[in-house]
């Protein structure tokens, strides 16, 4: 394994890195408007090329040996590069949402998008960690921009608790899993994932180690917010910018997720039977008290919060069953779920009032079909989408999560799930009947901007019958993706 | 009577334990937590430093000195988003950061 290749195989971080350091150098000279809009457009540019970058790994489907560089501390795979290009359409589209929310209140300044580009640094060394080293350090410098960007609407006094909030809980959490880490080390020997699971291969696991899977796998429960660590999720997904919690709900959670699935498949994989419990309980705990969260909250960013921690119940699904069904399930419902988030968040950045404040009350849209036709509509396929509703492409997600759950044999959690998915299904619909068959309320009247209503669209489209045209090729990706993790299947 | 791993892992789990309560019984001040925080990453630096003894392997004590320089990092963090908060409520006490409930 050669110093050049290494480089290669790691050119998107490259590149992200350097594109940051310059960005932030740049912004400390220009903080006028148009500096923040041209560093928005070159952070995106930057986000695109490194998507480019990353693609022909995940076409030819590179694996194992072939794709670790840095001595094994580090995997270009194609499991790593679907994750990645997951994660770099999702902040690429929370960035360009980002301008219009923050120059109503002149509040947006240039280091906004040079911290969403340290934050998909994070992201992307997080998804190819082969190491317990590499996913600390990925992890860590996702959370510390995080934590900023939560904390960045100035005039919004809501916004610095959520950072405080975040950062406390946040570090509370990296502090668990590192404990973690630290004993699977001491009782395995070494902390590459590799080298962990020949460790644990064969006979039963020990005290210390099954310790330290337990605290690895709360602290990542953390992360992707699964019950019993979702605390947090309603009060940060409220108070930070919409903008910021659009890119919260969609990208670090493709990232998280995609982590557990490497550390859980990869690293314990031979120790199965000792984290399946744990991700059944928090699968069906976090569906159920996602669902039964949701209602009674009058705040749509609070209730879709509640969705996302519904939505990766069902995710958790397809780890319990730990088969590469299972897995490319996940992948594919990752996508979908990626796609509904952002239209959900960008759908509450259009909701206006008169004067282009934002409105955040569900009473506040009560009648949004006659004023807004279109946005309801936008809105409703979305609703309908994330309750799973066929013919909307959130059916299909779901669905090939609980078949993969039925092959593996666990047909009493496919149930279980199922039966909970109808509970989540009345919050969603309340949002459409409010929208559509209650008397308008007349405040959502605003313009909203030409870019949002781009992005609106197409993910609308992207999640209604016609996603279905793409099944066939992204199904492809998603098994081809997940087969990395299973290299003797 | 000879000290062996058994001894450190069970002060770092001790510190490790004061950390977490450290957080959640808190009722005063901010500032607190961020001290249980360093309480926490402390207690694994002393599970990785045994360890990388114990087993004569340098890796435990590379990630010792990882662990510190991101907890720099993580502090300096934290209080700048005190700070931030400071300005705006004149308050650091954590009964009072609850604005947003439901």
């Amino acid at each position: 394994m050669d110093w050049a290749q290494s480089l290669r195989i790691a050119a998107p971080e490259e590149l992200l890195s350097v594109a940051g350091i310059i960005l932030l150098v740049a912004s400390a000279w220009g903080q006028t408007r148009r500096d923040a809009r041209a560093v928005t457009w070159l952070s995106v540019l930057t986000l695109a090329v490194a998507a480019i970058m990353t693609a022909p790994a995940l076409w030819s489907g590179v694996s194992g040996a072939d794709a670790l560089a840095f001595s094994g501390l580090f995997s270009g795979d194609a499991f790593a590069a679907f994750a990645k290009l997951l994660i770099y359409a999702a902040a690429g589209a929370s960035l360009l949402v980002a301008p219009a929310f923050f120059e109503k209140q002149n509040a947006y300044r240039p280091e906004y998008p040079v911290l969403v580009l340290f934050a998909v640094l994070g992201m992307s060394m997080m998804v190819s960690a082969t190491n317990l080293l590499t996913l600390y350090v990925g992890l860590e410098l996702n959370s510390l921009a995080a934590y900023v960007l939560a904390a960045f609407h100035k005039p919004d006094q809501r916004s610095a608790e959520a950072g405080l909030k975040y950062f406390v809980l946040g570090a509370l959490a990296s502090g668990i899993l590192l404990f973690g880490m630290s004993l699977t080390y001491g009782f395995t020997g070494t902390i590459n994932f590799a080298g962990i699971a020949t460790a644990l291969a064969g006979g039963a696991i020990s005290k210390g180690a099954l310790f330290g899977l337990t605290f690895v796998l709360a602290g990542l429960a953390f992360k992707i917010s699964a019950v019993p660590f979702h605390m947090w999720t309603p009060d940060v997904y409220e108070g930070a910018p919409t903008p910021v919690t659009t890119l919260f709900a969609s990208a670090p959670k493709v990232a998280a997720l995609a982590l557990t699935m490497r550390v859980t498949l990869e690293a314990f994989g031979p120790q199965a039977a000792a984290w399946q419990q744990i991700v059944v309980f928090a699968a069906l705990a976090s569906i159920v008290i996602g669902a039964l969260g949701a209602i009674g909250q009058g705040n749509i960013k609070r209730l879709l919060a509640y969705s996302s921690i519904n939505n990766v119940g069902f995710v958790l699904i397809g780890l319990a069953a730990g088969t590469p069904q299972g897995a490319s399930a996940m992948l594919f419902y990752l996508t979908v779920y990626v796609a509904m988030t952002i239209g959900g968040f960008v759908a509450v950045l259009m909701l206006k009032d008169a004067e282009g404040n934002q409105i955040e009350s569900i009473a506040d849209m009560a009648g949004l079909s006659r004023t807004r036709p279109l946005l309801a509509a936008g809105l409703a396929v979305i609703m309908f989408s994330l309750a799973g509703i066929p013919p909307m492409l959130g059916f299909w997600g779901k669905f090939m999560v609980f078949q993969a759950a039925v092959q593996a044999g666990m047909i009493t959690l496919a149930a279980l799930g199922i039966a909970a998915s109808v509970i989540g299904a009345f919050y969603y619909l309340k949002v459409v009947k409010v929208m559509y068959f209650d008397e308008p309320a007349g405040k959502a009247t605003g313009r909203s901007d030409m870019l949002h209503e781009w992005l609106l669209a197409t993910c609308t489209l992207f999640i209604s019958p016609l996603g279905y045209l793409i099944t066939k090729c992204l199904t492809a990706l998603t098994v081809v993706a997940a087969g990395v993790l299973f290299p003797g299947a | 009577m000879t000290i062996g791993i058994e001894h450190y892992v069970v002060v770092s789990s001790i510190l490790f334990v004061l950390g977490v309560l450290g957080i959640f019984l808190n009722r005063k001040n901010v500032i607190v937590i961020l001290m249980a925080i360093e309480l926490i990453l402390l207690a694994v630096n002393i599970n990785l430093v045994a360890f990388s003894a114990f087993l004569h392997d340098l890796t435990g004590q590379v990630f010792a000195m990882f662990v510190l320089t991101v907890a720099a990092g993580e502090a300096a963090i934290g209080l700048a988003i005190l700070v931030l908060y400071f300005r705006d409520r004149g308050t650091i006490a954590v009964d009072d950061v609850s604005h947003m409930k439901g």
